[in-house]
């Protein structure tokens, strides 16, 4: 490598790491916890499990789910209705003043009995809501979410220029060759370089599909503005949807639509991923991808007939696929322990990167970087 | 100032593929694609605390 390039990657490699690094530190540190925030919010006793019933207990009808939530909550509409696979005997409902209310409650109800079950704490409890909160948005919403990206995209920057300066800082040296004799800043360049290169293509898959996440409501934007507008287009001039066709029914005609699938969420007229004149309904499959990627169907509020059942658009795929390689969730609890271990990994080449800058030192700032490579190989 | 490939790069490139071996296969199904990825996910994290971890 020439020497003007040497520096110019260095330069890159510098910048791109100091923007980034403070945040990526709060993203790898609250990301742990995250990881195990199943286990978190059970320890926590912040889990609400329906009671123990015989297994053939018969599931009561969803429409008196549905009107048992809204009695205990007048003034309330729905707004989401889902079901996780792993809990088959509770409903999630989700209420708010509007479809579109920001004010929203989550509520829980028996699948059996149709009774309402104790209010589940809101994001898993105070600690779990505060880490998710500064993993996800620092409270600032959607430009939280979108400065967040921009940070995971210094870090790609990061991380490819971190590769390209590997190799005339390691050149001489046998991989993994870690310098204890000699000085404590050579000591930490080694650590970081091998850490570095080692997490490398975990940190960029994960840093790629967070920074996509952060994408989320953008790209949900784009859906409704285009698919979603479009199966709106027959309904123009219609008043809303007043008497909603029954739930229990609508169910059961998006199975038929979905042959060996199940009804996993549901959104209701008027919400972010629904019509003002339909379900949405969102079915899944059981194997690990169709478990992850569901198949929307809409289904007209008034009549409970289908309009369509699409499959989700490409950018929508991707978002989904995106979001098990960012969370390490699929997999079992070795995955979840790799995940923690290879963040603490990555916290570790973070630190000592900061290091190596606020060690540098006056006499290192005043070499170029193809001297200190020479120095450091 | 052309340096040869192999030495440099065999490991990464090694450890490289076994991530993404690792992050695909529990994607693609359970039980053993779970346990491959286990593998050579572990196998990676392994070599990171080996490296790092060791005293001369």
């Amino acid at each position: 490598m020439t020497n003007t390039n040497l520096r110019r990657w260095s330069w890159m490699h510098k910048w791109s790491s100091l923007v980034c690094t403070v945040f990526m530190l709060l993203l790898c540190i609250t990301g742990l916890p995250l990881i195990y925030h199943h286990e978190i919010v059970h320890a926590l006793g912040n889990e609400v499990e329906a009671p123990a019933m015989p297994a053939d207990t018969p599931r009561a009808n969803v429409d008196k789910v549905i009107a048992t939530a809204l009695a205990a909550y007048p003034g309330k509409v729905m707004m989401y209705l889902s079901q996780d696979r792993e809990e088959p005997h509770v409903w999630a409902l989700t209420v708010g003043d509007a479809p579109t209310s920001t004010d929203y409650k989550p509520l829980l109800a028996d699948a059996r009995t149709a009774q309402m079950l104790p209010e589940p704490p809101l994001e898993g409890g105070a600690f779990m809501s505060l880490m998710f909160h500064l993993h996800v948005d620092l409270y600032a919403g959607i430009y939280g979410k979108l400065f967040l990206g921009l940070m995971g995209l210094l870090l790609l920057v990061a991380l490819v220029s971190g590769v390209v300066l590997y190799a005339p800082f390691t050149r001489k040296l046998a991989f993994g060759t870690v310098r204890h004799e000699r000085s404590r800043r050579l000591r930490w360049l080694d650590l970081h370089n091998v850490l570095g290169i080692v997490t490398l293509v975990w940190a960029l898959v994960v840093g790629a599909t967070g920074m996509i996440n952060t994408w989320a409501d953008l790209l949900l934007k784009v859906w409704q503005n285009t698919e979603l507008a479009e199966m709106t287009k027959p309904y123009a001039g219609l008043p809303p949807v007043t008497r909603l066709a029954s739930m229990q029914a609508a169910i059961a005609t998006a199975k038929q639509a979905a042959p060996g699938m199940d009804v996993g969420f549901v959104a209701f007229p008027g919400t972010a991923f629904a019509t003002p004149h339909h379900y949405g309904m969102f079915m899944y499959g059981d194997s690990p991808l169709t478990s992850r990627l569901p198949r929307p169907i809409l289904i007209d509020a008034q009549t409970g007939a289908v309009t369509s059942s699409a499959h989700l658009p490409w950018y929508l795929t991707a978002l989904l696929v995106s979001q098990p390689l960012h969370f390490g969730d699929y997999g079992g609890q070795a995955l979840k322990l790799l995940w923690a271990l290879l963040d603490l990994a990555t916290i570790v080449v973070l630190m000592t990167g900061l290091y190596l800058w606020l060690k540098r030192g006056k006499a290192a700032a005043a070499r170029t970087a193809e001297q200190r490579a020479k120095e450091a190989a | 100032m052309m340096q040869p490939f192999g030495p440099i790069w065999t490991a990464p490139v090694v450890l490289g593929v076994l991530t993404i071996v690792g992050l695909i296969s529990a994607l693609v199904g359970d039980g053993a694609w779970d346990a491959l990825s286990a593998v050579t996910l572990g196998a990676v994290a392994a070599v990171g605390g080996y490296y790092s971890l060791r005293r001369p």
